[in-house]
C-alpha cells in the first residue's frame, strides 16, 4: 500500500478539527511555525526517505 | 385568532370544534403533543400504536410548503417501517449512489457509495419533507380507523403553558377562542423557535454561522443523471459551494451558498435567482422554480431535554446545520427513544426514572450530530486564514492523490448513534462483534423469515442466534434464527462466536448480550433497561 494515495488517517474528521483546533488564536507567523515544527515531527515519524522525497514532490505539483 | 405564518402544501387537518372546548373543567389527557411537524406526527404516531390517548395541537391545518428535510436515512425508514409508514415514503422516494464532487469547472472525483448489502431499506431516501409528513398523518388516519386513540386538532396555537409537578395545564387559541386542557404529560415539538420552549422560559445555546444559503427547488425534465453533485467555487458561485440533488417529481433541490453579507429580500427575486439557476443548469435548460428561501443556520442545543413532566423532541430541543442530513433524522430518533418510555412509565411498567434516561440518551445523540454538522460546516465556510489555506490544500491535493478524500467533508451520511455507556445497557460480552454492541441499534439482515428489522421491534424481545436459550418465567417474545457461518446474521451479531443471545428494546436497540446466558442474567438486564 502506497500511503501517498491512500487513506490512512484514523478518525479523519476528528483529526482535522484537532488540526485546526491547534491554529486558534495564533498570528499568520505562529501558524507558519507550528506547521513547519508539525512536518518535522511528523516526517521523523514517516522515516522512510524515499516516501518522503515523494512526498515533497506530490506537495509541490498540487499547488 | 390563529395566525397563518407559512403557506401549506396540502391541507390534512382543518379546524373542527373538540368537546373540550365545550367542557365545564380543563380536560385531561394522558399525553399532549405541540407541533404537527414530522417529529410531532411521528410521535403520535408511535404513542398511538402503543394504545396511548394522544393529542397533537398544531397552529396551522396542514403541511408547509417548501422541500427543507429532503434526506431521509435508513434509520429513520427503519422506525417509520415499524410504525407501518415507510412503504409509500421509500416507493415514492429517490434513491442516489452516485456522487461527484467539482471544483471551479473540473471534476475532481466521484465516489458511489456502494450501499452494504443485506439491508430491507436504502442509506438514505431523498423526498420532500411535506410529503414525508403527508405519509405519517396518512398512517395516522389509518391506525385511527383501526382504534389507536391519537387525535389531531389543527389551527390550534398554544397561549401559554403552565407545568406543574404531576401535570401541565394548556391554554389554547383556536379560531373559536381560547380554552383550557391539562396534560399528565406534553411533547413540545414545536421546532427550532419553540414557543413552548419560550414560554417557560429556557435557554437554547450553541453557535451561530455566519453564512447564508438560498434554496432553490426548480422543475425540470432535463435529461439530469439521478447523482448528488457537489461544487466548490464553480463559475456561477464563485468563492462558494452548490449542493445539486433529485427528489421526487422532477424537482431538483438547489442549494447556493452565499456568504455573510448579503441583502436577503434580495437573493430571494427572481432578477438574482434565476441567471444563477440557468448558468448551473447550462444555456438553453428549460426549468421552473418551485420553491425559493434563504437560510442561515446555527448549532443549538438544550441543556436538560425533560423538565418535569414536559419533553422537548426534535428542533425545539436540539438545531443542527442542515449538512449530513442530522435535524429531521435525529428528532424521528427522539421520536424511537421517547415513546416506549413514555408508553411504559403511563402503563404503570417502569417508574420515572426511566424518562430521565431520554435526556441521557438523546443528549449523547444530539452532542454527535451537533459535532458531524459543525465539522461539516467549518469545512465548507472555513472561519479563518489558516483554515481556509489547510481547505484549500486538501482540495489541491485531492486532485492527486485519493489519500486526502476522507478529509473532503461536504456532509457525512446520518448513522444513528450508539448508546455507549447508557445507564440503560446491561451485560456486554466483548467477544461478539464490535458493531452490535449494547447500546447500538439492531443491524438488519435477512432471515429465512423475511428482514431481521421487520421480526423486532416495538417491544421487549430476545433474539437467539443458534442457541438454544429459552427463559423460564419471563414475559420475553422469542426470535430464534439458526444459521450457517457464512450468512449475514453470523457475520453481524456472532463474529467468531458459536451462538449468542440478544436482548432488544422496543426501539431496536440492543439492551445485552451473551455468548450462552442463564434466566436470572435476561432478567437483571431487563430490570436495567426499564430503568432499574
Amino acid at each position: 500500500m502506497d500511503k501517498l494515495f491512500t487513506p490512512n488517517i484514523e478518525d479523519a474528521d476528528g483529526f482535522y478539527a484537532e488540526l485546526l483546533a491547534a491554529h486558534e488564536g495564533l498570528s499568520e507567523a505562529e501558524s507558519h511555525a507550528l506547521n513547519a515544527r508539525l512536518v518535522l515531527l511528523l516526517s521523523n515519524v514517516v522515516g522512510d526517505r524515499d516516501v518522503l522525497s515523494r512526498a515533497f514532490e506530490l506537495a509541490k505539483q498540487a499547488g | 385568532m390563529v395566525d397563518v405564518r407559512y403557506e401549506t402544501a396540502f391541507t390534512l387537518y382543518p379546524y373542527e370544534r373538540s368537546a373540550d372546548q365545550d367542557a365545564q373543567s380543563p380536560a385531561r389527557h394522558p399525553v399532549v403533543i405541540v407541533g404537527g411537524g414530522p417529529v410531532g406526527m411521528g410521535m403520535a404516531l408511535e404513542l398511538g400504536l402503543k394504545n396511548v390517548p394522544c393529542v397533537v395541537l398544531d397552529d396551522h391545518d396542514g403541511v408547509g410548503v417548501g422541500s427543507r428535510a429532503i434526506c431521509f436515512a435508513k434509520r429513520t425508514l427503519e422506525i417509520c417501517d415499524r410504525m407501518g409508514a415507510a412503504d409509500p415514503m421509500v416507493d415514492l422516494g429517490v434513491v442516489w449512489n452516485v456522487g461527484r464532487v467539482f471544483r471551479d469547472e473540473r471534476q475532481i472525483y466521484d465516489f458511489n457509495l456502494l450501499p452494504e448489502e443485506g439491508h430491507k431499506r436504502p442509506a438514505f431516501i431523498n423526498l420532500q419533507q411535506p410529503y414525508f409528513e403527508k405519509f405519517l398523518v396518512e398512517r395516522i388516519r389509518a391506525a385511527q380507523a383501526e382504534g389507536a386513540p391519537i387525535e389531531i386538532r389543527g389551527k390550534n396555537r398554544v397561549l401559554s403553558v403552565d407545568s406543574h409537578d404531576d401535570h401541565v395545564v394548556l391554554e389554547v387559541d383556536t379560531p373559536e377562542g381560547p380554552y383550557r386542557m391539562e396534560a399528565d404529560y406534553m411533547v413540545a415539538c414545536d421546532g427550532a423557535r419553540s414557543p413552548v420552549r419560550t414560554m417557560l422560559g429556557h435557554d437554547f445555546t450553541g453557535r451561530v454561522f455566519e453564512d447564508n444559503f438560498l434554496i432553490c427547488d426548480v422543475k425540470m425534465t432535463a435529461d439530469f443523471p439521478t447523482e448528488r453533485w457537489f461544487w466548490f467555487d464553480p463559475p456561477f458561485n464563485r468563492g462558494q459551494s452548490v449542493l445539486l440533488h433529485k427528489q421526487p417529481d422532477d424537482i431538483w433541490r438547489i442549494d447556493f451558498q452565499l456568504g455573510w453579507d448579503i441583502d436577503r429580500k434580495a437573493v430571494v427575486q427572481p432578477e438574482y435567482y434565476m441567471p444563477k439557476v440557468q448558468a448551473m443548469l447550462g444555456e438553453g435548460v428549460e426549468f421552473e422554480p418551485e420553491w425559493v428561501s434563504v437560510y442561515t443556520f446555527q448549532c443549538m442545543s438544550m441543556d436538560e431535554y425533560r423538565h418535569g413532566r414536559v419533553f422537548f423532541a426534535g428542533d425545539s430541543a436540539h438545531q443542527v446545520s442542515p449538512f449530513g442530513a442530522r435535524g429531521c433524522n435525529g428528532g424521528i430518533q427522539d421520536v424511537d427513544n421517547l415513546g416506549w418510555k413514555l408508553a411504559a412509565v403511563i402503563k404503570g411498567e417502569a417508574g420515572e426514572r426511566l424518562l430521565d434516561t431520554y435526556q441521557e440518551e438523546r443528549k449523547h445523540g444530539a452532542d454527535e450530530n451537533i459535532l458531524n454538522s459543525s465539522r461539516t460546516t467549518d469545512f465548507m465556510t472555513p472561519k479563518t486564514e489558516i483554515a481556509k489555506l489547510f481547505r484549500e490544500s486538501v482540495l489541491d491535493l485531492v486532485e492527486h492523490t485519493d489519500a486526502m478524500r476522507p478529509l473532503v467533508n461536504s456532509g457525512r451520511l446520518s448513522v444513528p448513534c450508539v448508546y455507549d455507556g447508557s445507564s440503560l445497557n446491561g451485560a456486554d460480552d466483548a467477544s461478539l462483534p464490535q458493531r452490535t454492541r449494547v447500546g447500538a441499534t439492531l443491524v438488519d439482515a435477512p432471515t429465512d423469515q423475511g428482514w431481521l428489522i421487520d421480526r423486532i421491534g416495538g417491544r421487549f424481545q430476545l433474539f437467539t442466534v443458534n442457541s438454544e436459550f429459552k427463559p423460564e418465567g419471563l414475559d420475553l417474545d422469542l426470535v430464534d434464527v439458526i444459521v450457517a457461518p457464512d450468512d449475514l446474521i453470523a457475520e453481524r451479531y456472532l463474529g467468531g462466536a458459536e451462538q449468542a443471545v440478544y436482548l432488544i428494546r422496543p426501539d431496536q436497540v440492543i439492551a445485552a448480550r451473551w455468548v450462552n446466558p442463564t434466566t436470572a442474567d435476561v432478567s437483571a438486564a431487563l430490570k436495567t433497561a426499564m430503568g432499574g
